[in-house]
C-alpha cells in the first residue's frame, strides 16, 4: 500500500469535512474491496476516512412497507435480520450469499453499492426492488444510481447513508457464481411489486441493468415458462476467461427462470 | 505518519504506535509476536488469517490494525488454557483434521464463529461455512468431521 493517513470521524459532518480537506481522501466502509485494491497499489489515497464510528449509518428499520438499511450495516447483519427475513426474504438470502462468512462480517451495503463492481450482488437487489439510495445530500433512485463499471452517481465527498427498499409482493435472486471467486458470472434479481415486474441483471454487463424484454413477458404471466422463448442478445455483454458473452446471455434466461420459480415458492 | 492503536488482544490490553497501513494480521504477528495467525494468500480468500474481532470471525489480512482500535481481538493463542487444548482443537487432533497445519488456526477460529451462531451445525452447514477457508492438503473431509465433533464436545461442557 502507498502511505495514507487514517481518520475515524464520529459524525457525518465531520466525515464530510475530512474528505473536503483532504487531497485525495477515500471513504473506508468494510474495506473488503478498497483494502485489497490499495494492497495491490491499484489505488492510492491521501486519507482513509473510516465510517465505522458513525452510529447513524448502522441498523435496519422498517415502516409503511419500506425497509431501510443503514450504509454501514454488514452483509451478515442483513442476512440474519428477522426484519429483512420477514419483509424481503430475497434480500436476506442475497446478503447471505455474498463472498464467505468472514467477508460478510465486514462488507457493507453502502460500500458494495458505492464501489459498484460489475459482478456484485447488491446492485441487482437495489435495481430489482426499485430501491432509493439516500446520501448526505439527496435521494437517488437505484435506476439512476449505477452509471457504469465501478461508477455511480455519487459526487465528490457525497456519502451513502442508507438504502430504502419498498417491500415487493414476491422476489428472488439467483446467481451463477464463479467457482473460485464466488462473484456472480450472472445474477438475476426478480421482483413483483406494485408497479409490475422488475428484472435486474448483474455480472453480465459493465454495470447492473434491467432486462426489459423479460420484464414485459413476466408482466403477462409470472412463471418460468413465460421466459422460455426469450433469447437475450449478447451484444455488449462481458466476455472474459470465465464466460463468453453468448454464455452470459444464455445464463440470464436460466437464472431468471430459477429466480421466478423461487419467487413463486 | 503514525496512528495510535489500542485494543484488547486475548484478554490483554495492548497499545502501539503504528503506520496507518499496518494490517491487523501484521500487528498481531509482528508487534504482538502472536504468530499462530497465518498469512496464506494475503488476498482475503484462503482464511489462514481468521481471527475474532468483537466476537466475529474476520480476515485479519483485509483489515487495518487501526480499524480494530478499541476492539476485542481473539486469536488461536487464546484457546488453550494452561496447556489444555480447547475442545475444538482437541477435536481436530482426534479426527486428523490437519496435515500440514497451515490452515488450521483459521479453520478453528472460523469454526468457533460458526458454533457461536449455530451450536449444532449439520455437515452441509459446516461445508457452506468453510467457503472462506482453504485447505491445500485436501483435508476437508476430516476438517468437517472435526468441527462436528468439536461442536458436540462444546455443547457438553
Amino acid at each position: 500500500m502507498y502511505s495514507f493517513d487514517y481518520k475515524r470521524p464520529s459524525s457525518l459532518d465531520e466525515a464530510t469535512q475530512m474528505l473536503r480537506n483532504s487531497d485525495d481522501g477515500h471513504v473506508l466502509a468494510g474495506g473488503h474491496t478498497l483494502l485489497p485494491t490499495l494492497k495491490q497499489r491499484l489505488a492510492s489515497a491521501s486519507d482513509l476516512v473510516d465510517l465505522a464510528g458513525i452510529e447513524e449509518l448502522k441498523g435496519i428499520s422498517s415502516a409503511d412497507g419500506v425497509v431501510t438499511i443503514g450504509a454501514m450495516t454488514t452483509h451478515s447483519e442483513v442476512a440474519a435480520s428477522s426484519e429483512v427475513q420477514n419483509a424481503i426474504p430475497a434480500l436476506a438470502d442475497l446478503a447471505g450469499g455474498i463472498g464467505d462468512p468472514q467477508v460478510r462480517n465486514k462488507g457493507t451495503i453502502g460500500g458494495s453499492i458505492s464501489n459498484n463492481d460489475p459482478a456484485a450482488d447488491y446492485p441487482a437487489a437495489l435495481v430489482g426492488l426499485n430501491a432509493t439510495v439516500n446520501t448526505t445530500s439527496r435521494s437517488i433512485s437505484a435506476d439512476n444510481f449505477f452509471t457504469g463499471m465501478f461508477e455511480t452517481a455519487l459526487g465528490d465527498g457525497e456519502i451513502v447513508t442508507s438504502v430504502s427498499f419498498p417491500v415487493p409482493h414476491s422476489a428472488a435472486y439467483c446467481k451463477f457464481p464463479n467457482p473460485a471467486s464466488r462473484y456472480a458470472i450472472v445474477g438475476v434479481f426478480v421482483a413483483r411489486g406494485s408497479d409490475g415486474v422488475r428484472v435486474a441483471v448483474t455480472g453480465a454487463g459493465a454495470s447492473v441493468f434491467r432486462a426489459r424484454e423479460i420484464e414485459a413477458v413476466l408482466n403477462q404471466g409470472f412463471s418460468a415458462s413465460s421466459v422460455a422463448d426469450i433469447q437475450v442478445s449478447d451484444e455488449g455483454l462481458n466476455e472474459d476467461i470465465h464466460a463468453s458473452a453468448e454464455y452470459r446471455a444464455h445464463l440470464i434466461t436460466v437464472m431468471t427462470k430459477r429466480a421466478v420459480d423461487k419467487a413463486n415458492g | 505518519m503514525s496512528v495510535t492503536v489500542s485494543m484488547i488482544v486475548n484478554g490483554k490490553s495492548v497499545s502501539a504506535e503504528v503506520d496507518p497501513r499496518t494490517l491487523l494480521v501484521d500487528f498481531l504477528r509482528v508487534d504482538q509476536r502472536l504468530t499462530g495467525t497465518h498469512v496464506g494468500c494475503d488476498t482475503s480468500q484462503c482464511g489462514a488469517c481468521v481471527v475474532h474481532v468483537n466476537g466475529k470471525s474476520v480476515k485479519s489480512c483485509t483489515m487495518l490494525a487501526a480499524q480494530a482500535d478499541g476492539a476485542e481481538v481473539a486469536t488461536i493463542e487464546s484457546l488453550a488454557i494452561d496447556g489444555q487444548l480447547h475442545p475444538m482443537q482437541e477435536a481436530f487432533r482426534q479426527n486428523h483434521g490437519l496435515q500440514c497445519g497451515f490452515c488450521t488456526p483459521g479453520m478453528i477460529m472460523s469454526a468457533l464463529d460458526l458454533v457461536n451462531v449455530n451450536s449444532n451445525p449439520s455437515e452441509r452447514e459446516i461445508r457452506e461455512w468453510l467457503e472462506g477457508n482453504l485447505c491445500r492438503c485436501t483435508g476437508y473431509h476430516n476438517i468437517v468431521k472435526s468441527i462436528q465433533a468439536g461442536a458436540e464436545a462444546m455443547s457438553e461442557v
